[in-house]
């Protein structure tokens, strides 16, 4: 249980470690702090977007360990202790993901509100998935709403860097 | 293939598309600055209410909050985007008109504390019966929700060319059939918000909006400042679709707000907040009535429509003109008759949406054309080209068409999606369905009447050569007009795209465009950037000349390489020249503006509809319908363009990816809905049910050759043009699919379960 700290008008603040994209951040902050705004108005991590704070959009998106999850529905409170992958920790360096250079080289962008989102659940899917059928990878991302692209090019942004990877069982060269 | 273009053509990628997929891009939401404040409005829980108090008090003590206002905190000035009509206030004065009308606003020091003083505003109302049946507005005992405006009527519009009469009695075959398309909304992901700031006199906002410029107007008119005192500039912008076009009072409470605390103040609205200020589609009531010949030429039409504008007029003017403008576009006919009111209801108000006006009677019209197909005992595509336009022609309303390559776009719809193949042997339950459309290339007109230029351009070249910035007040939301005008502009200087940069959409350092809607910016805002690039080349081809001892006429500029035409080997570079330039004379700048041509006729409405050059599409679906549930699935679609000459065409087919999948939430599912006291029922994104990555069917865009005399390098629209053929072509799909002709929007299970269910008891 992360330790408790009162402010001067007696409410309850909880210290808590956030592991972001590698990094710890010790913050105090209340019980119902939602993720989605501690890493934007706390962290400044503003690519994670907010489109609904309802959960219906997906354009909020962060990997808890790995998975997709709408940070909208989840309190900070609860993201201790568990690794947080914003799309600022997609790319470490300079370099893009190749997912990242798909989206550009596919035309998967428009106004890009989503993209993060997106991406995010893009990799996600990769990753435990390496050769997912087109089916796949719409219901991937089902759960992030775009208004702009009619998906066209995300599930074909997605899926190029699916043909990208190594035969499943087989040799790599 | 080497059409003699170095830039456009091709498909770059977007200028902005490393800092979209790193989260680098900051829209306004993500602004941050100094002891910035979080603002709110409080709005209306009823639909149609006198203000009797509003006590702030207990608000104004709630530690953190800085400033609460209500209209007597702010000008009383009426404003709106229609100046023919403006009807708004900042805030409610005596009477609130809808559910969400505009009744105080808090700026406070974070999130929670504004949400709890909201809570704190005591507000008695007495409340008045409502108006939310649009066919009852007008009546007689119906109250008025403006006094200025009696029996509710907004707009009325009565236009009648050539004589539809006459052309009915002429007729083989004359049919009436009537339709309602239903109330949508935009919905783009990125909500509105607006942070606003003063230093003296002078007001910055940031803004999510389509047009920093009639932002800008209209705020300098509402606080009484000289334009030059009020700065609007966009960041990235989450989408848009008609939605941002005009103020949402986000940007005057929180110009309000700012002045009174000397802070900045972040405005924002939530989901439930952006349904309830809505500006989205029309719920339109559609009588079609038209004759035609026994070959099936269409000799007159008759438009009798009605349209629920909600409680404002927001663009509800001109959305109701094109509602009628438009229909004379993709069919040639000679006698046209157009019957409107817009009208007024306690609902929020309507505005424009993609396609502004045109994509419901287009649905309407497109279905009425395959039932007289079905009278005629013809194919529905061989009844369209029999009266497909062509080009250079004129409408009865008076606009005037040059190119248009509709009847090619036909034949190849049916080519790509094996129609003649499928019409007549798909499997019961399966269907196919055409649908045309069209749009303008930009309003021939501004919102406002003024002599403005509808667009400017500067470029210029940076001291060495390496690299130039283009200026303009076109705005991307999402489009890419960012990347299609640095294409244009590397072009006309013969410079290179990935040199480029670009500063849009800023009212202080960018020059005056009026933005993004009416699908104008490839066009006019084009026309600009290619005259200021071919005045950048013009002045370095004066200054290379001498030097390389030849007439100027004889040199040109591509990929960064001036050369001699006749001996290309003879060159110099562009950025040699460029610097040259700039020791020799100073910065090298240049200008670009573009007026179109005096367009449209000299009948009342005449400016609506008027544009110097059309777009045509032709779509086909291909559905499933369940005959047990009604459930319809969207197989494939094909779409093909006339959109003029391309500049980026992988941008350009995204945005027809777009518009389709648009028309088709339009189609299936997405409906506004209201209780019976004027509150929406399903003011979220799942139970509005914009569609999702598995509503999406497999798709095909593909173009017809086309060029545009009246373009910058023959160049058309296409972002709205698109949706407008995709609800007709839907409806006939289902039509052909399930033998029920469904009559209303969206065409949802239901509405086909019982239709169904009505013809196997008849
Ligand atoms: S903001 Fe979290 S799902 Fe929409
Ligand atoms: S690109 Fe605009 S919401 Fe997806």
């Amino acid at each position: 249980m992360p330790e408790v700290l009162r402010d001067s008008q007696g409410s309850k603040h909880y210290l808590i470690n956030l592991n972001v994209n590698g990094d710890t951040y010790t913050l105090a902050v209340k019980g119902n702090a939602l993720l989605v705004n501690v890493l934007r108005d706390w962290l400044d991590f503003t690519g994670t977007k907010k489109g609904c704070e309802l959960g219906d959009c997906g354009s909020c998106t962060v990997l808890i360990d790995g998975k997709p999850v709408n940070s909208c529905m989840v309190l900070a409170v609860e993201a201790e202790g568990h690794e947080i992958t914003t799309i600022e920790g997609v790319s470490p360096s300079d370099k893009l993901d190749r997912l990242q250079e798909s989206f550009i080289a596919n035309a998967a962008i428009q106004c890009g509100y989503c993209t993060p989102g997106m991406i995010l659940a893009g990799k996600a899917l990769l990753t435990h998935n390496p050769h997912p059928t087109e089916m796949e990878v719409r219901e991937a991302i089902s759960g992030n709403l775009c208004r702009c692209t009619g998906y066209v090019n995300i599930v074909k942004a997605i899926l190029a860097v699916a043909d990208e990877n190594p035969p499943e069982g087989g040799e790599s060269a | 293939m080497n059409d003699g273009y170095n830039v456009i053509g091709k498909s770059v990628g977007r200028i902005d598309g490393k800092v979209k997929v790193t989260g680098q891009a900051k829209y306004t939401g993500d602004l941050r600055f100094p002891g910035m404040l979080v603002g709110k409005i409080l709005t209306s829980p009823y639909a149609h209410a006198r203000i009797l108090s509003i006590d702030t008090s207990e608000a104004e003590k709630l530690p953190g909050v800085k400033a609460v206002i209500t209209h007597k905190d702010v000008p009383s000035l009426k404003y709106g985007i229609s100046p023919a009509r403006w009807d708004e206030n900042i805030f409610c004065i005596e009477k609130v008109l809808f559910v969400g009308d505009k009744i105080a606003a808090v700026a406070a020091v974070d999130e929670e504390t504004v949400y709890k003083a909201l809570k704190l505003i005591k507000v008695e109302y007495e409340v008045l019966p409502a108006v939310l049946d649009p066919l009852k507005a007008m009546d007689e005992d119906t109250p008025w929700l403006h006094a200025e405006y009696p029996h509710n009527i907004n707009t009325e519009i009565h236009q009648d060319f050539g004589n539809v009469e006459k052309a009915f009695a002429e007729s083989f075959h004359v049919r009436t059939d009537r339709f309602v398309g239903q109330r949508a909304y935009q919905s783009p992901i990125e909500p509105h918000s607006a942070i606003s700031m003063w230093d003296g006199d002078k007001l910055t906002v940031y803004s999510s909006t389509q047009s920093p410029h009639y932002f800008q107007y209209y705020i300098a008119r509402q606080f009484g400042l000289p334009m030059g005192n009020v700065r609007v500039l966009k960041t990235y912008i989450g989408g848009g679709f008609g939605g941002k076009l005009e103020p949402t009072g986000l940007e005057f409470a929180g110009a309000a707000l700012a002045k009174i605390t000397g802070r900045p103040v972040r405005m924002f609205y939530d989901r439930h907040e952006m349904f309830a200020h809505n500006r989205g589609r029309h719920r339109q009531y559609m009588e079609l009535k038209t004759g035609v010949d026994k070959d099936g030429k269409i000799l007159g039409v008759y438009a009798n429509f009605l349209m629920d504008g909600g409680a404002y007029t927001s663009l509800g003017v001109a959305s109701a003109y094109y509602a009628g403008a438009l229909l004379t576009i993709p069919y040639d006919f000679a006698n046209y008759r157009f019957d409107m009111y817009r009208v007024y209801t306690n609902l929020p108000a309507c505005g424009a949406q993609r396609g502004h006006g045109h994509p419901q009677p287009r649905f309407a019209f497109e279905s009425h054309m395959d039932n007289i197909a079905h009278d005629l005992r013809l194919d529905p595509i061989e009844l369209r080209l029999r009266n497909a336009r062509k080009p250079g022609t004129i409408t009865p309303n008076e606009f005037k068409v040059n190119s248009c390559a509709l009847e090619a776009a036909v034949e190849k719809a049916r080519a790509i999606s094996n129609w003649d193949e499928k019409r007549n042997n798909l499997p019961k339950g399966r269907g196919i369905g055409i649908g045309l459309g069209a749009f303008v290339s930009g309003a021939g007109y501004p919102i406002y009447r003024t002599n403005l230029p509808h667009a400017a351009a500067i470029i210029k070249v940076n001291e060495d050569g390496s690299s130039a910035t283009l200026y303009t007040g076109a705005v991307d939301i999402g489009q890419g007009s960012d990347t299609v005008l640095c294409q244009m502009a590397a072009e006309a200087m013969g410079y290179t795209f990935e040199k480029m940069t670009i500063v849009s959409a800023d009212t202080e350092a960018a020059p005056h465009d009026f933005g993004a809607y009416a699908s104008r910016q490839t066009l006019m805002s084009g026309a600009a950037v290619k005259q200021a690039g071919e005045d950048v080349k013009k002045q370095l081809l004066e200054l290379a000349a001498p030097s390389l001892g030849i007439n100027v006429a004889e040199l040109d500029c591509r990929d960064e390489v001036i050369y001699v035409k006749k001996s290309p080997e003879q060159q110099r570079t562009f950025a040699e020249v460029a610097r040259e330039f700039f020791v020799k004379k100073g910065p090298l700048v240049g200008k670009g503006s573009y007026t179109p041509p005096k367009l449209g006729g000299k009948f009342k409405g005449a400016a609506v509809g008027t544009s110097p050059a059309y777009s045509f599409a032709a779509q086909v679906t291909e559905v499933a319908v369940d005959p047990e549930t009604g459930e319809v699935n969207v197989l494939e679609a094909w779409d093909v363009h006339d959109c003029g000459k391309v500049i980026n065409p992988a941008l350009l087919h995204a945005q027809v990816h777009g518009a389709f999948f648009m028309g088709m939430g339009e189609s299936v599912w997405e409906e506004v809905l209201f209780d019976e006291n004027g509150k929406i029922l399903n003011a979220n994104l799942s139970d509005y049910r914009v569609p999702t990555a598995l509503d999406m069917p497999q798709f095909h865009s593909e173009l017809v050759d086309s060029y545009e005399p009246n373009a910058p390098w023959g160049v058309k629209e296409v972002g709205e043009g698109a949706t407008t053929p995709t609800m007709g072509s839907i409806a006939n799909a289902i039509y052909h699919a399930s033998g029920v002709r469904i009559k209303s929007l969206p065409i949802s299970p239901e509405k086909i379960w019982r239709a169904l269910k009505e013809q196997r008891e008849e």
